[in-house]
């Protein structure tokens, strides 16, 4: 820990915050010390995003005081928080797609000239800041264009542009690979070195350890307690942010591959905008294998897993399921070849988000017997097996009917994963399981995965976060630009290697 | 680069031009090769052109400042139709009382038709945005409501109190072809023209503006710095209200100079087309709107000096088929604003 003598620039003295039924944060007390980065840590719901929506007055607190800067504030909305030098970047950027880097960057302090906007004025600016703090962006690219990386840091030198010095970090690097993270870790640093204190909020253990100067844990929409990042472990971070004992390792023996199930010859995808996206793409996976596929997200994975799921035409060569050609297949077609798909988008792919828990356990087979005869469905055995799959899956929901908006991240990927497993399967088709959702939810749903290998189901498991791959690969393929560059046994997978390779260097 | 020597020089010169530079060209072209062939008729239908197109550019202007804060305006229609109408009884009883020189009495009618077209904007604001209503539904209920209103208390055989007359700008008429067209023009058509420049420069130049888009296109980006999305959506469908009212009175008291049940002949919707073919942008909008004048001008020039051999229902029909082709093949890659139609939550 650093400069512990350092002058308190904003404390929380307990904060409460309610929503209808929920607590969300229940008297918390933390305070933030002057060029300090201090870690909020806690699972999806524990309350992080609710807390900082209030310090950011974004929400108004029920209870507790809330200072800034040694003055007692009300916050009427975030234009107060930012005149006091609270800067926020969201989990979700706030940017305007089709305008400029400048133009985002000044939208709501705006510099004129008159009635003029001055266009020139903002990108000055925005080229004095980037290099003040060492956050390289173009001022003229439209963010549309941007990767997120480089989003990231326009929202960062948003607020810097309203003179914020302290900062509040949205889970940064959720949408991050691991060296754009190691890039914006250093800015956190360069920053706090020039007198920023940062809020960073995260779930990611690995993270934690490696920024901050002082970890703060809530659990339930309660400060559970500090860690000092110099004696916890990985281990005992966990512990303290689920309340019991997790195993972060996951367990698996090793894999016993039969006969291919899934061969893919140069396939060829394009994408909304008739670019190629996927360019000849080759892969095998067997019977009781996990294949893992590694690579920044954006390097086709997403039209290369609707294409095989047939959301999306192919353009040239073929996919074989089992023997069977399903290159032009349609979705159900698929389905019906005993391929389980569980979707890189739940909201959008995976659930129909106004139906209860039970019609989305059988979005998959709801016109089959026993749930429908003829035309008419059979509503009583849905529900009934609805409520047994809420069981034995371990979705926390008030019942089988409540719809699934209503269930947390972790939950609605619960849902999903126990409509694709609870039916006879060959082939699982996974795309970014557990992008989001919570230490408990992902250790289950990695357990599910295994347990569908050992089963003999082959496994194409593709993913953004590296540390996923490597954890239940047993195959590694990496993917770049479109196509797999190399293919890996676990054994020669190492995390430099496969992530040189991502960024699309040969090893 | 290396593939210069392959494609042919139409091909480039095409490419260069785009679908849109080819059709001002031949257009200008037809209406130079017209205008030495018969330059009185070449002039009075560029002129219709201009009144034609008047109503559609502020219609259309109407819908983009809507839709760019994230507001869908289909009761433009409406809007129009009860401005006009109110537009039109401000100026029978107002020039009743006989208090008021001509002009005043047409400058407080136009007026009331502007504030009429601004309140209806003020009622659609108020549905989609306090109400979170769908604001197809929202711009129907205004279209229903100015046609019941309007048909409920039309009086047959009223006429206005005068009309707006045309203001020659001296000098500049005299420019051939040029001058008679646009220079020699009732008040509403010089202050749609003005408009076109204005609002661009305001959506496009300002502070105003910067902020409007921003609301349409992704709200929360707003509200987290601290920009008022409600506040901007209000103050946009009123003031572009009030722009549809200004449509409304130039049917009445500037080109027609009475009122007609459902007189606005579907220019509302037709309105909508131009700002979707002018790409949601006031140039664009003006460019579209000049078209569908010219077609609606050169029809019935057509009808009058009949001699055809097509019937005329069919040279009626022009300026619709163009909408048609227009909407359908040749607007090409353009995109609404990401937000409207879309209520605001903030939680």
């Amino acid at each position: 820990m650093k400069n512990i003598d350092a002058p308190i620039v904003l404390e929380t003295k307990g904060m409460t915050k309610r929503f209808p039924g929920v607590l969300a944060n229940d008297r918390i007390s933390l305070t933030l010390r002057k060029g300090e980065i201090l870690a909020l840590l806690g699972e999806n719901g524990a309350g992080k995003s609710t807390l900082m929506n209030m310090i950011y007055g974004l929400y108004h607190p029920d209870e507790g005081e809330l200072w800034i800067k040694g003055e007692h504030v009300k916050l009427q909305g975030p234009g107060d928080a930012i005149t006091r030098g609270v800067g926020m970047v969201h989990q979700h950027f706030q940017l305007v797609p089709v305008m400029t880097v400048a133009e985002n960057v000044m939208l709501g302090a705006e510099i004129t000239r008159g009635f003029h906007l001055d266009q020139r004025g903002a990108i000055r600016q925005v080229k004095e800041l980037s290099k003040q703090y060492g956050l390289e962006v173009d001022p003229t690219a439209v963010i549309d264009d941007l990767p997120v990386g480089t989003q990231q840091r326009v929202e960062i030198i948003k607020a810097l542009y309203r003179n914020a010095d302290i900062l509040i970090l949205d889970e940064p690097t959720a949408v991050l690979t691991p060296q754009e993270a190691n890039e914006l870790f250093r800015i956190m640093r360069d920053l706090t070195a020039q007198g920023v204190s940062i809020i960073f909020i995260t779930h990611k253990l690995k993270e934690v350890l490696a920024v901050s100067d002082r970890i703060g844990v809530l659990r339930g929409g309660q400060y559970v307690g500090t860690a000092d990042p110099q004696t916890a472990t990985e281990a005992s971070l966990a512990e303290l942010m689920v309340g019991r004992k997790v195993i972060l390792q996951v367990d698996k023996s090793k894999a016993q591959p039969g006969q291919p199930m899934l061969q893919v010859e140069e396939l060829v995808v394009e994408d909304e905008r008739g670019q190629t996206a996927v360019a000849g793409l080759s892969l095998e996976v067997r019977t009781g294998e996990i294949l893992g596929v590694a690579g920044v997200q954006g390097n086709g994975q997403r039209e290369f897993v609707e294409a095989l799921t047939g959301l999306r035409p192919v353009k040239g060569g073929r996919a074989l399921i089992g023997g069977t050609d399903i290159t032009h297949a349609a979705p159900r077609i698929v389905t019906e070849l005993g391929v389980a798909h569980i979707p890189e988008d739940r909201e959008k792919h995976g659930l129909v988000m106004p139906y209860s828990i039970a019609d989305n356990m059988v979005l998959n087979r709801y016109y089959q017997k026993p749930y429908a005869n003829g035309i008419i469905l059979n509503q009583e055995k849905i529900d009934q097996d609805g409520k047994a799959l809420v069981q034995e899956f371990d979705i926390r929901a008030p019942s089988e009917h409540t719809p699934a908006s209503n269930l947390s991240g972790g939950n609605k990927q619960k849902v999903i994963v126990a409509r694709e497993f609870s039916r006879e399967t060959r082939l699982l088709i996974a795309n970014q399981p557990t992008r989001g959702i919570d230490v408990g939810s992902i250790e289950f749903i990695h357990n599910q995965i295994i347990a569908q290998r050992d089963n003999g189901v082959a496994v194409l498991l593709v993913s953004a976060e590296l540390d996923e791959v490597l954890g239940l690969a047993d195959r590694v393929a990496v993917m770049f630009d479109g196509r797999i560059v190399k293919t890996l046994p676990i054994a020669e997978a190492t995390r430099e290697r496969v992530g040189l390779l991502m960024a699309g260097s040969e090893a | 680069m290396e593939s210069t020597t392959s494609v042919p020089v139409w091909k480039q010169v095409w490419e260069r031009l785009g679908v849109l530079g080819a059709v001002i060209i031949v257009v200008l072209a037809g209406i130079l090769v017209f205008y030495v062939r018969d330059p009185q008729v070449t002039t009075a239908v560029l002129s219709s052109t201009l009144r034609q197109s008047t109503p559609l550019i502020l219609g259309a202007l109407c819908g983009l400042i809507g839709e760019r804060a994230g507001i869908i305006n289909i009761g433009i229609e409406g809007q129009m139709l009860l401005a006009a109408f109110t537009g039109f009884l401000a100026n029978v009883y107002i020039g009743q009382l006989g208090i008021f020189p001509l002009g005043v009495t047409l400058f407080l009618a136009a007026f009331v038709g502007v504030l009429t077209g601004a309140l209806l904007g003020l009622l659609l604001a108020f549905m989609s945005v306090t109400l979170k209503m769908d604001q197809i539904i929202g711009g129907t209920v205004i279209n229903i409501l100015a046609i019941g209103l309007t048909g409920y208390f039309y009086i047959a055989g009223l006429t206005t109190q005068g009309k707006l007359q045309p203001i020659s700008l001296g000098p500049l008429v005299d420019i051939p072809l040029i001058g008679p067209v646009f220079f020699n023009n009732p008040p509403i058509t010089y202050i749609t023209l003005l408009l076109v420049v204005i609002v661009h420069y305001v959506l496009f130049y300002t502070r105003w503006g910067l902020r409007t888009r921003a609301v349409g296109e992704y709200p929360s980006a707003a509200d987290t710095v601290g920009i008022n999305v409600y506040f901007m959506r209000y103050a946009n469908t009123t003031i572009a209200g009030g722009i549809a009212g200004l449509a409304g009175v130039f049917l009445t008291l500037e080109a027609v100079g009475s009122f007609e049940r459902l007189m606005t002949n579907g220019r509302g919707f037709v309105a909508l087309a131009v700002m979707i073919f002018g790409k949601w942008t006031p140039f664009g909008a003006w460019g579209a709107a000049l078209l569908f004048g010219l077609a609606t001008a050169m029809q019935t020039q057509l009808q009058f000096t009949g001699n055809l051999a097509i019937p005329h229902q069919f040279i009626g029909m022009l300026p619709y088929l163009l909408t048609i082709v227009v909407l359908a093949g040749f607007v090409g890659r353009s995109r609404p604003p990401a937000a409207e139609g879309i209520p605001y939550e903030t939680e």
